[in-house]
């Protein structure tokens, strides 16, 4: 590992800018290019939605608005998505997972660079095998590894960190941000320590609207005892608590 | 082991009560022969009930087949095309309202005593199992799936390719449980409607001859016969599921 991100198209910018009556009042959330942008919130405040209405997934909402990149050129095809769930298909080995992008386009799969791309995650030994033969951290290094294999500039991750243990939390998180450094990354988060951990710009969504978090001033991913990334939890869980 | 045990517990429970009858009630033999008069029939007659008991085992086998694929093809057809849901989901349940006993006569009027009229029956009757528990399957395709397919640029070609069709796999494999039941019985009604071969031929024929013992020893080997059918399927079924995701 340390060998730099892979070569890649870098991140653009995007801007969404709109409401959806009934979840969220009108919004502006930019997402600044080649830095994480994590949206915390409680839950059911939409952030979910907002994800899904970048990625142009079905969000069954009335968002009136627009989302646009800076360079004015299209979204689709230029994003790639992470969720909670490591979304696995149990019956395809760890390859062919890593590989179905291409595979559901009819292209070619690019085995060498997947095989390159699960040695950097620590899983050269573990190509062959099913997901069920993997932990719920390895199995979130299979979907970060898909993920790097889309090789797009935008990156949407919905709380794909939440279901894993407190060190390999720390660990997967890392590991994606070595790796899709240079990428516009937007991360949804229910935890405040997370969002200060790795949030190069933070965004609380709740009822009343968006509004902007100054991040802690130290590199990204912060040490988890660096004081100011402490005193960031610590405002965040307080903001996020005052709202009830 | 312990599922072969309980199964030789239940035969013997099942031949204490029909001794017991015998037993109790001492009935003339045309009525309710003893188990041993079936043992005897069952050795005695059993080239004449292996030889048409092969014939419905060809006839369940091939409709078996037949059916499946029909099945698997029309769920696929059904899932891909939402033209091809509205028009063919009303055929399929006004089909489904129609018994397939009242068909038996048709299919023997238009195919003949032979074994076509039986193995059409058969696949009439797992048609529909196979179909729906397969289609129910290919339309409950994990969400998360096909979003992640969205964001990768898939085509809807695909998706059913590579995603809805593998994980609907243990969908079908219900429906291929159902249909081991019901191939069997589907034969059998063609063999009782008209034949000239077939466990459900000599059934008809011991009973009215009064050899009841003949019949009883047709019933048991039907009865094996579809039991081993589906232990079988159920046990590929099981294992296959098993063996792809390990």
């Amino acid at each position: 590992m340390g060998h730099g991100p892979d070569p890649v198209t870098a991140g653009v910018g995007i801007t969404v800018a709109g409401q959806a009556p009934g979840l969220f009042p009108a919004l502006t959330l930019p997402l600044r290019p080649g830095e994480w942008t994590c949206l915390l919130g409680p839950s059911g405040v939409g952030k979910t939605t907002l994800l899904r209405l970048i990625a142009g997934l079905e969000a069954h909402v009335d968002f009136t608005g627009t989302i646009t990149a800076d360079d004015a050129r299209p979204l689709p095809d230029r994003i790639a998505y992470m969720a909670q769930s490591a979304l696995l298909l149990p019956w395809a080995t760890v390859l062919d997972n890593v590989t179905l992008g291409a595979k559901l386009r009819g292209d070619r799969a690019d085995r060498a660079r997947a095989l390159k791309l699960l040695s950097r995650v620590g899983l050269a030994d573990h190509s062959h095998k099913k997901p069920a033969a993997l932990s719920g951290g390895q199995r979130q290094r299979v979907a970060l590894v898909r993920t790097l294999m889309e090789d797009r500039p935008i990156v949407l991750l919905d709380e794909p960190f939440s279901a894993l243990d407190a060190k390999t939390r720390a660990e997967v998180q890392d590991l994606a941000m070595e790796l899709l450094a240079d990428r516009t990354v937007l991360l949804v988060t229910h935890d405040p320590a997370e969002a200060a951990r790795i949030g190069h710009a933070i965004h609380l969504l709740t009822e009343t609207g968006l509004e902007p978090f100054a991040p802690p001033s130290a590199a990204t991913p912060r040490a988890v005892d660096d004081p100011e990334m402490l005193r960031a939890t610590g405002a965040l869980y307080a903001r996020l608590r005052g709202l009830g | 082991m312990s599922r072969v045990l309980n199964g030789l517990g239940a035969a013997l429970l099942l031949l204490a009560i029909w001794q017991g009858l015998i037993w109790l009630l001492a009935p003339p033999k045309f009525i309710l022969p003893s188990p041993a008069q079936v043992a005897e029939t069952l050795w005695t007659s059993r080239a004449l009930i292996g030889e048409h008991a092969l014939v419905t085992a060809y006839e369940v086998a091939l409709g078996l087949a037949l059916g499946t694929a029909f099945g698997i093809a029309t769920a696929i057809q059904l899932a891909a095309s939402h033209a091809a849901r509205n028009l063919l989901r009303p055929i399929l349940a006004f089909s489904q309202a129609i018994p397939v006993f009242a068909l038996a006569p048709i299919l023997t009027l238009w195919l003949g005593y032979g074994m076509t009229s039986k193995i059409v029956m058969a696949v009439l009757i797992i048609y529909f199992p196979v179909t729906s528990a397969f289609f129910d399957g290919l339309m409950r395709t994990p969400a998360g799936y096909l979003d992640l397919a969205r964001t990768m640029g898939a085509s809807d070609r695909t998706i059913l390719w590579h995603l809805r069709v593998p994980a609907a796999i243990p969908a079908l494999g219900s429906g291929l449980k159902l249909a081991a039941v019901y191939a069997p019985i589907g034969a059998v009604i063609g063999e009782w409607v008209g034949a000239s071969r077939g466990l459900g031929y000599l059934m008809l024929l011991a009973n009215g001859r009064a050899k009841t013992d003949l019949m009883f020893a047709a019933v048991l080997v039907l009865g094996a016969l579809s039991m081993v059918l589906y232990v079988a399927v159920d046990a590929g079924v099981s294992r296959y599921l098993k063996r792809r995701e390990s």
